[in-house]
């Protein structure tokens, strides 16, 4: 069994930022331990998954949140949760 | 038993950081790259603001060259540090505000704190660099320079044109074999794409006008103009970020209007609406606007009138465009565009 996975906000933040902040991330969890991604750009879909590539972590998935509704915060656009499982 | 032979490498994406660290490794040592975010850096962010809908992969070419040479790329944010570079450049600004051998001395000596860490334990830097390409930074008075102002000094290896340059710490240790080397020069481009060939490669990014905003005309007069009309020479990343996108206006010394161009940069000028005063037109498909700087009445009326000019509502008789303040109150006018004629050429940043 996976531990809770850690979760990282990279909401509003464009690449390479979401990469970058999980690659800052990634630095103080333990090897085995699984991290989702928050992002807004889907940019950071390709650059993360070549992020792991490159380290040797473990590109889990990811999956698209469509906006829950109009307004301001985060949740009125489209998100993406990506999951990812560090290696040594 | 041998000690592994470690090397860092700046990668910037293009062809010639890549060429520099392959060269390298295959002469056996370990070699890993670093790439820089300035906030100024034309990958990435500039892809994911433009209109999704273009056919143009996105993606970043620094780890996309990373995993073509299969070594690990360490991104660094150094968006606040890089300011100082920006704003107070020892060795000045090339033809726009470049100030690239500021820059290329600051890569370098962060290189070299990256790689001296305790951790990493790195014994020495590579950049793509070659004499004579660039006009400030690779010149031939230039790179000794880099390699003594940065704290580099003979650690700083260039394996593209290393032999028109003393030895380095690596050749003189036989961690690298200078034969196994190049002596390229100038701004042909055919030797890098010849060994580019010899080692197999079939695929490399080529940016248009370089990787950096600051060498560009436009976005280094929108800079400028901010400068100016704060008073003061300093920036944020969101100032950053804004330059890079949309049509700028200033149609009076107190505001300037930052104008969407296409639906990519609407909806990102629309994330900013909690800090400026935000206009678009309800009646008529057209930009999403932002106010930044002080408009009193007459300034707003005549900046809708602006957006309305730019909307499909420019040869209608009116328009009518939502005002919006950060703090959430606002107001609808009903607008006549301005016609084309009066839009000034002296607005355009």
């Amino acid at each position: 069994m996976n531990a809770a996975a850690a979760v990282l906000d990279a909401r509003g933040l464009l690449c390479p930022l979401p990469v970058i902040r999980t690659q800052d991330r990634v630095r103080g969890l333990a090897s085995g331990s699984t991290l989702e991604v928050l992002a807004t750009d889907p940019g950071a879909l390709h650059d993360i998954g070549a992020w792991c590539r490159v380290h040797g972590h473990e590109y889990l998935d990811d999956r698209t949140c469509a906006a829950q509704h109009p307004g301001d915060d985060a949740d009125a656009v489209p998100h993406f949760h990506i999951r990812l499982r560090v290696s040594d | 038993m041998t000690e592994q032979i470690k090397a860092v490498a700046l990668i910037s994406g293009g062809l010639d950081s890549m060429l520099a660290a392959r060269v390298v490794m295959d002469q056996g040592v370990h070699v890993e790259g670093l790439n820089f975010f300035t906030g100024f850096c034309v990958e990435g962010h500039t892809h994911a603001i433009r209109d999704r809908k273009r056919a143009t992969p996105k993606r970043n070419n620094a780890l996309w060259v990373a995993e073509q040479l299969g070594i690990k790329l360490h991104i660094v944010d150094v968006i606040d540090e890089y300011k100082d570079v920006v704003l107070n450049p020892k060795h000045g600004y090339g033809t726009h505000l470049n100030p690239c051998l500021d820059c290329k001395i600051f890569m370098v000596r962060k290189a070299l704190a990256w790689a001296f860490m305790e951790e990493h334990g790195f014994d020495f830097i590579i950049t793509g660099e070659v004499m004579g390409q660039r006009p400030k930074s690779q010149r031939k008075q230039t790179m000794p320079l880099i390699a003594r102002e940065s704290g580099a000094e003979d650690r700083l290896l260039r394996p593209l044109c290393a032999h028109h340059l003393p030895e380095t710490l690596p050749e003189r240790n036989g961690w690298v074999d200078r034969a196994a080397l190049f002596g390229f020069h100038g701004r042909n481009r055919k030797p890098q794409l010849a060994l580019a060939r010899r080692l197999g490669f079939t695929e490399w990014a080529q940016p248009a006008g370089g990787c950096c905003f600051l060498t560009n005309a436009d976005y280094a007069s929108k800079l400028a103009d901010l400068w100016q009309v704060r008073g003061r020479r300093d920036y944020d990343l969101d100032d950053v970020m804004l330059l890079k996108v949309g049509r700028h206006l200033r149609p009076d010394p107190r505001f300037k209007l930052i104008l969407g161009r296409e639906d990519g940069e609407n909806r990102y000028l629309q994330g900013y609406r909690r800090r400026f005063t935000a206009l678009r037109p309800l009646s008529h498909e057209g930009p999403v606007g932002l106010v930044d700087g002080e408009a009193d009445g007459a300034g707003l009326e005549l900046s809708a009138r602006i957006l309305a000019r730019y909307s499909q509502g420019r040869d209608a008789p009116t328009v009518s465009v939502s005002i919006e303040h950060p703090d959430g109150t606002g107001r609808v006018l009903a607008v006549t565009p301005l016609p084309p004629h009066q839009v000034q050429d002296a607005w355009r940043i």
